[in-house]
């Protein structure tokens, strides 16, 4: 090899070979992980794929297969995907404001801050528990659509806080500094420059946080969300349904049909969880955009 | 030079005291325990330009900041003295540093343009201080004070961020000069800039003056001769020595700012 030893471009060999087999190691790892989700996808739509129809979609639950369908299940996700979200965004995205624009970094900051993130960690059936014993019982909203939106805002908080957090966290200082200087107060500031600049990461962590709400099934069965929903909620304090308990209630059914019903359902989740991280992806790139 | 003119000089200096607009009384600085500024004494005077010099961490950039409050964002960052700015203490109990900062303008080191357009880079700081009027008038002046309306005029509503650095540090000066401070500090505005965007800089300085005071901190010596009237000259925190810049430069009172400036140290 010209420029250098023998000794020399050996070294070089190695190293580039060492460089090769992490790289090989990283796809293999990637691609066993999305080949395992297609071979899930494929089960799922071969078992489900021909009950999925429009009748499957507008139709109650039913003792007859042929007649179930996800009307109240989705209708009850839908409801509550916009209640978590109109609960939890505000309530979210102010605490991290908070925890990194106003509160400084003293103790009390950092106190709070391992508390949020050993939330994080909680098994959600006991969020589950503590929304039975606070909103459904003590508070009397009884086993209604608050009472599990309430359940899975507090489920999700931790993750929308540390995921906005660290989306203000990396807005530079520099911005902060230029519109103090200009005679700004904190919020102000924060409106204008820091909370736009830090939008797309913000809403990264939201539309995750709230895919996994979507997916939540036992707070669900523990405040007692119903599994059988002839009818469709109206307000926020219906008793309501929605998809994966629906699915887990076909699941657990004996008959063959009602699993292969159960797989149509999991395809309409997955429909759902599509169509809001596609959502996400464009606000972002959107609002990426804009800034630069 | 002869001493006639050194008469002269030490007459415009009794004369200018008169005529400051911040005076610094005993300022010192700390860091929670750690003391970055100690006991600094001076007057910055009206229309003039102050520079301050001196050696990486002598404490320049944060006694600057020291002067319109911007301290008050560093954790731990902690006040003694008194900053009299026409006659009263910035730092007194009834004053409003948001206030502060509106009179007292900034420019930084790095150019940080606001992520918005030109035009919204020059009116928000206006808009948000209740500024009602012709905003086009508004952004206008400062872009011509700053020498920048010639290069942009045609581009108002492009994003900021497509300037070159020299551009988006004019921008930044004329961001500050929206407000109509009365002092314009600076936190060494040409370190991260080419030759000729500096140049450009330091001429626009010399036109601001009649308007405006300025304070500004420099690592160039060259810079601080060149444009000053007047130096003080910081190290390890304390304030060596402070006088009219030609003295500074020429003959200064303390050995340690004439090793200083003819560059047998630091």
């Amino acid at each position: 090899m010209p420029f250098s030893t023998e000794k020399e471009s050996l070294n070089l060999i190695r190293r580039h070979k060492k460089a090769k087999l992490f790289a090989r190691f990283c796809a293999l790892v990637t691609w066993s992980g999305v080949l395992l989700l297609a071979v899930l996808l494929y089960q799922v739509s071969v078992d489900g794929f021909r009950w999925l129809d429009w009748q499957f979609i507008e139709s109650f639950p039913s003792r007859f297969p042929d007649r179930a369908g996800v009307k109240s299940a989705l209708v009850g996700t839908i409801w509550l995907i916009i209640m978590v979200a109109l609960i939890s965004i505000p309530v979210g995205v102010s605490t991290a404001l908070y925890l990194e624009e106003f509160v400084g970094k003293g103790k009390i900051a950092k106190i709070i801050e391992v508390n949020i993130a050993n939330l994080a960690g909680v098994p959600s059936i006991v969020y589950g528990i503590l929304g039975l014993a606070v909103f459904v019982r003590f508070m009397d909203l009884e086993r209604s659509l608050i009472s599990g939106a309430l359940t899975m805002s507090l489920l999700i908080l931790p993750v929308i806080i540390i995921a906005s957090r660290e989306a203000i966290k990396t807005v530079p200082m520099s911005i902060r500094d230029a519109a103090l200087s200009l005679g700004a107060t904190r919020w102000q500031t924060t409106w204008s420059h820091v909370l736009p600049a830090s939008f797309p990461g913000i809403m990264t962590g939201v539309i995750l946080a709230l895919s996994r709400a979507i997916g939540e099934t036992a707070p669900l069965i523990m405040i007692g969300a119903l599994t059988f929903v002839a009818f469709l909620p109206e307000g926020p304090m219906d008793s309501f349904t929605a998809l994966p308990i629906q699915i887990y209630n076909w699941v657990s059914r004996p008959q063959e049909e009602f699993h292969e019903l159960a797989a149509a359902g999991i395809i309409i989740l997955l429909l759902v969880l599509l169509i809001m991280n596609s959502a996400a992806i464009f606000i972002r790139s959107k609002t990426e955009r804009r800034l630069k | 030079m002869n001493v006639a003119q050194e008469m002269l000089e030490s007459k415009a200096v009794v004369k200018a005291k008169k005529k400051s607009i911040i005076e610094l009384k005993d300022v010192s600085i700390y860091y929670d325990e750690e003391r970055a500024v100690n006991n600094v004494s001076f007057k910055i005077r009206r229309n003039k330009i102050t520079a301050i010099i001196g050696p990486s961490g002598c404490g320049k950039s944060t006694l600057l900041r020291a002067l319109n409050r911007m301290n008050d964002f560093v954790e731990g960052a902690r006040v003694e003295g008194e900053v009299l700015f026409s006659r009263d203490n910035l730092y007194g109990k009834d004053v409003d540093p948001v206030e502060v900062r509106r009179r007292i303008g900034m420019v930084f080191q790095k150019p940080n343009p606001f992520p918005k357009s030109i035009y919204n880079n020059i009116s928000w700081g206006p808009e948000i201080n209740g500024y009602q009027g012709s905003t086009d008038e508004l952004v206008e002046r400062p872009l011509k004070q700053a020498a920048l309306w010639e290069e942009v005029q045609h581009r108002l509503h492009e994003p900021a961020l497509n300037l070159s650095g020299g551009q988006q540090q004019r921008l930044c000066i004329a961001r500050a000069l929206a407000m109509e401070p009365e002092v314009l500090l600076m936190d060494e505005p040409c370190s991260a800039l080419d030759p000729i965007s500096t140049a450009h800089i330091e001429d626009l300085l010399f036109q601001l003056k009649s308007r405006y005071t300025i304070v500004i901190v420099t690592h160039n010596m060259q810079q601080a001769s060149r444009i000053s009237d007047y130096t003080a000259f910081m190290e390890m925190g304390d304030l060596i020595e402070f006088n009219v810049t030609r003295r500074i430069f020429t003959r200064p009172a303390i050995a340690r700012t004439e090793e200083y400036v003819t560059g047998r140290f630091g």
